[in-house]
């Protein structure tokens, strides 16, 4: 008896420091970490999208709230006028979260681009989401009048062959940036309006 | 006790080097050796976790009940694997990028939880050092060496730098016309080399 209660109270005391720990060391870490994916992944994940902007998109950003929630806002300047914006957006994939950037035209209401960030799928399969730039490109220029699904699903994205759940998650990411590019489609308005020039 | 402090550190640099001598924790090995600076930052992350892991497994030797020592083990290593995981997305994001999933799997990595049964629970805080530092480098360089030859061949240049303090970049060793060989940076030519350097170690005397 007195061994088994030995073990359970290592065990506690083990899992517990070392929980806490971990904790502590996340606080420590996000902020590094966030400004490391925004530098190396985001960043340039914009910068594709947005190749023909006159601004760095990446520089003009601000933080918008959004309910509880802020979010992070990129600014696309073309031709002079302010008319892009970047928002992020996360669903589940086959592995964890895949994170995206959708780039929406304000003025006429359809997608600029959209790219793949950050995502823990098959290497080979569903990593090509963001690693073949034809599945991306699918996106572009479509309207946001209508909620975006793969063709399994009656929807307008060829999924990519070996990756439904994937391609799905994609489609539905793009979704949520368009419902909060709606949502907040006012305030945004507000935000951009001087940016151009 | 210092000689024998000195033979624990330096059985792992070439008597019992883990990946050559003993054939263990071959995943990383194959996995991530794609270039010297991967291997590098792979036996550097092992080192650090089999280090710490080796270190406290030592200090807690008489505290850890019998029955559940391997779940202690592993809450350790586990412990230590998220604290690289974390470092290296804070000051070494590109690597993390490069290394990918095969950080986390430093937990399964049959060298740093063999450390912590066979040697380190076993044995006092300075020997466990010695010998989690000296397996830990020996993994290193076996890591680098493999990754060196890989890179070597199949892009004939060495380029990199670890943790952004050492840089290297040495290009078209072979000559301009040297046609890279890109075997040997795919998975099946990880095999065919590490077979060749397994070959060329047994040849050398252990001793």
């Amino acid at each position: 008896m007195g061994e088994m209660i030995k073990m359970v109270v290592v065990l506690t005391i083990l899992s517990v420091i070392s929980g806490g720990g971990l904790k502590g060391l996340e606080e420590w870490a996000k902020p590094k970490i966030e400004n490391n994916v925004m530098n190396l992944v985001k960043g340039p994940a914009i910068r594709q999208i947005l190749d023909e902007a006159d601004n760095d998109p990446v520089k003009d950003r601000f933080k918008i709230a959004d309910g509880e929630t802020e979010r992070n806002v990129f600014v696309g300047v073309f031709d002079g006028a302010a008319d892009t914006v970047v928002l992020e957006a996360s669903a589940s994939g086959y592995g964890d979260q895949v994170g995206m950037v959708v780039a929406i035209n304000m003025t006429e209401d359809t997608l600029r681009g959209m790219a793949v960030t950050t995502h823990k799928e098959t290497p080979g399969l569903g990593a090509r989401a963001k690693d073949d730039p034809s599945f991306a490109a699918q996106f572009v220029g479509k309207s946001i009048g209508s909620p975006f699904s793969v063709t399994n699903d009656g929807g307008q994205i060829s999924a990519l062959s070996g990756a439904t759940i994937t391609s799905r998650a994609v489609c539905s990411g793009v979704n949520q940036a368009v419902e909060t590019y709606q949502r907040l489609k006012p305030q945004l308005e507000e935000q951009i309006k001087g940016m151009g020039k | 006790m210092a000689k024998s402090f000195a033979s624990e550190f330096t059985k792992g640099l070439w008597k019992e080097v883990p990946p050559f001598r003993l054939v263990l924790g071959l995943c990383p090995v194959l996995g991530v050796t794609t270039s010297l600076k991967n291997g590098i930052g792979m036996g550097l992350a092992t080192t650090f976790v089999l280090l710490c892991s080796n270190i406290l497994v030592s200090l807690l030797r008489k505290v850890i009940p019998a029955k559940v020592r391997i779940a202690c083990f592993i809450i350790i290593i586990a412990t230590f694997v998220i604290v690289v995981e974390q470092m290296m997305q804070a000051f070494a994001y590109t690597l993390f990028l490069d290394l990918g999933v095969f950080i986390p799997l430093i937990v399964v990595n049959c060298i740093v939880l063999g450390r912590a049964e066979a040697f380190a629970s076993k044995n006092g805080v300075a020997k466990s050092t010695a010998d989690g530092l000296g397996i830990g480098l020996g993994f290193t360089w076996a890591l680098g060496l493999l990754g060196a030859v890989r890179e070597l061949i199949g892009t004939g240049s060495l380029k990199g730098d670890v943790f952004g303090l050492i840089h290297w970049d040495i290009p078209n060793i072979f000559g301009a016309a040297f046609e890279p060989f890109g075997f040997a940076v795919q998975a099946p030519g990880a095999f065919v080399i590490l077979g060749l350097l397994l070959c060329a170690m047994n040849l050398i005397p252990s001793k």
